[in-house]
C-alpha cells in the first residue's frame, strides 16, 4: 500500500428529497505516473489510484477511470440528485490491489 | 474581494484604498467563523497605522481556497499529521498522543510563540524536537520537513482565530530588538532589507507579485508555487534568497528572533493556519 494514503469527503449531512447535492472527494495519494526516474535513472514503477465509484445505496452514481496524467491528490466534485436517505459510498483502487474506503450518511429533511 | 477591485483602489487611493475596499467586501469566514484580518497597528509598530493578513492581497480564486477546509490544500497534511501525532517512534515508546492526549489542548499556543525558555528563544518547531529527543528518544524532524510542517500545521490550527500575541517585554526584549534591527538592515546584493518591501511598499505590484505586510499569522501556509506547507524560516530564506542575500540558519538564532519581532508586528491579526497563499 502506498504510505499516507487518506480518503477525504464532503456531503451535505441533510438533503430536501429530490435535491441536487455536491459532493467533493480527494484522496491524498502520490499518483506516481510511471514516467519519472530516480536518482540511479531506474524507472520509478507506476502507483496511481485508477479507479473512483460512489454509489447511493447500491446505486452507482459515478465511476471514472483515472489516467496517469492526473496529479497528486486526486480531487472530484461532482453532483448527485439524493431520491430519499441513505447512505453514500465511496470506493478508491490502487494499482497495487488496495483498496480504500468510506461512506456518508444522508438524511431527508 | 476579487483582485480587480483591490487595484481600482489602489490606482483611485494609493495604500488607503486597501482599507477602503478590503475591509468591505472580503470577509475570511471559514464555517461561519470570521477571522479579523485587519487591525490598528500595535503601538510597537510605528511606521504602520493598519495591519492587515496577507489573505487580503491575494486573488479571488487563491483567497477562495482558504474559506473552507475541504478546498484548502493545506488540510492534506493536517490530516497526515493527526495519524503521526499518535505514531509510536523513539526509543521510548512514546507517540506524542501519549503525554499530549487531545492535541485540542494545543488552543492557544501558536499566537503565543516564539517565547523565551530559560535562556532561550523557542519556536514550535523546537518544542515538537524537543519532545522527540527528550521524551521520545527518537530523531528530530528537519526544521522544514513535510513531518514537521504537518505537525505545526495540526498544532497550529486548533488555535485558529485567536489574536496573535507574543511576549516583548522582559526575557524576551533582548531578542526583539535584535529582531528589530534584522528586519531594518539592508543586506544582500540588491541592498533591501525587509521593511523596503513588506512596510515602505506594501499592497504595490513588484513586478508580477502583489506585496504583503509580510505577515506571518497564517503559517504554515500552502503555497500554490510549490504545492507544500511552508514554514516561516523557509519563507525568510525564500525571501533573503530574492534579494541575493545569503540566507541564516533555519532555526538558527537570526530567525528566531526575526520571527519574533514580526509576530509582534502582527498583534491582533487572527492565526489563520494552515493559510493558503501563492
Amino acid at each position: 500500500m502506498a504510505s499516507g494514503v487518506k480518503p477525504r469527503v464532503k456531503v451535505p449531512k441533510t438533503a430536501a428529497a429530490g435535491e441536487t447535492i455536491t459532493i467533493k472527494t480527494l484522496i491524498s495519494h502520490k499518483m506516481e505516473s510511471g514516467q519519472r526516474k530516480d536518482k540511479e535513472g531506474v524507472l520509478i514503477p507506476r502507483s496511481i489510484i485508477n479507479r473512483f465509484t460512489a454509489d447511493f445505496n447500491g446505486q452507482n452514481v459515478i465511476d471514472i477511470t483515472i489516467e496517469p496524467a492526473v496529479s497528486t491528490n486526486p480531487y472530484f466534485e461532482f453532483e448527485a440528485i439524493v431520491p430519499e436517505a441513505g447512505e453514500f459510498k465511496f470506493t478508491w483502487y490502487d494499482d497495487d490491489g488496495s483498496v480504500y474506503e468510506t461512506s456518508k450518511q444522508i438524511t431527508i429533511t | 474581494m476579487n483582485i480587480k477591485a483591490l487595484l481600482a483602489g489602489i490606482t483611485c487611493f494609493g495604500v488607503a484604498g486597501l482599507a477602503a475596499h478590503a475591509g468591505q467586501d472580503a470577509k475570511l469566514s471559514i464555517d461561519g467563523e470570521v477571522l479579523t484580518t485587519q487591525a490598528a497597528a500595535p503601538a510597537h509598530t510605528e511606521n504602520l497605522d493598519e495591519i492587515y493578513s496577507g489573505w487580503l492581497f491575494r486573488s479571488g480564486e487563491t483567497q477562495a481556497l482558504q474559506l473552507d477546509d475541504f478546498d484548502n490544500p493545506g488540510f492534506v497534511f493536517v490530516d497526515q499529521a493527526i495519524d503521526e501525532y499518535s505514531k509510536v517512534d523513539g526509543s521510548a515508546g512514546k507517540s506524542c498522543a501519549s503525554c499530549h492526549e487531545n492535541v485540542e489542548d494545543f488552543a492557544g499556543l501558536r499566537p503565543t510563540l516564539p517565547r523565551v525558555e530559560g535562556a532561550e528563544l523557542v519556536s514550535m518547531e523546537d518544542l515538537i524536537n524537543n519532545c522527540r529527543t527528550e521524551r521520545m528518544g527518537a530523531e528530530p524532524w528537519k526544521w522544514s520537513g513535510g513531518k514537521m510542517t504537518g505537525m505545526t500545521a495540526l498544532i497550529g490550527v486548533q488555535s485558529r482565530g485567536l489574536p496573535m500575541s507574543v511576549a516583548i517585554d522582559g526575557a524576551a526584549a533582548p531578542f526583539w530588538e535584535k529582531g528589530k534591527e534584522l528586519y531594518y538592515k539592508r543586506v544582500g546584493q540588491l541592498d533591501m532589507s525587509c521593511s523596503n518591501c513588506h512596510e515602505d511598499n506594501y499592497n504595490k505590484m513588484i513586478r508580477a507579485d502583489h506585496l504583503s505586510q509580510g505577515q506571518i499569522n497564517g503559517f504554515p501556509t500552502y503555497r500554490l508555487k510549490n504545492a507544500k506547507l511552508n514554514s516561516i524560516h523557509a519563507r525568510f530564506k525564500g525571501c533573503m534568497k530574492n534579494i541575493r542575500a545569503q540566507p541564516f540558519k533555519e532555526g538558527g538564532d537570526e530567525f528566531k528572533s526575526l520571527e519574533l519581532y514580526i509576530a509582534s508586528r502582527a498583534e491582533g491579526l487572527a492565526v489563520e493556519t494552515p493559510s493558503v497563499r501563492n
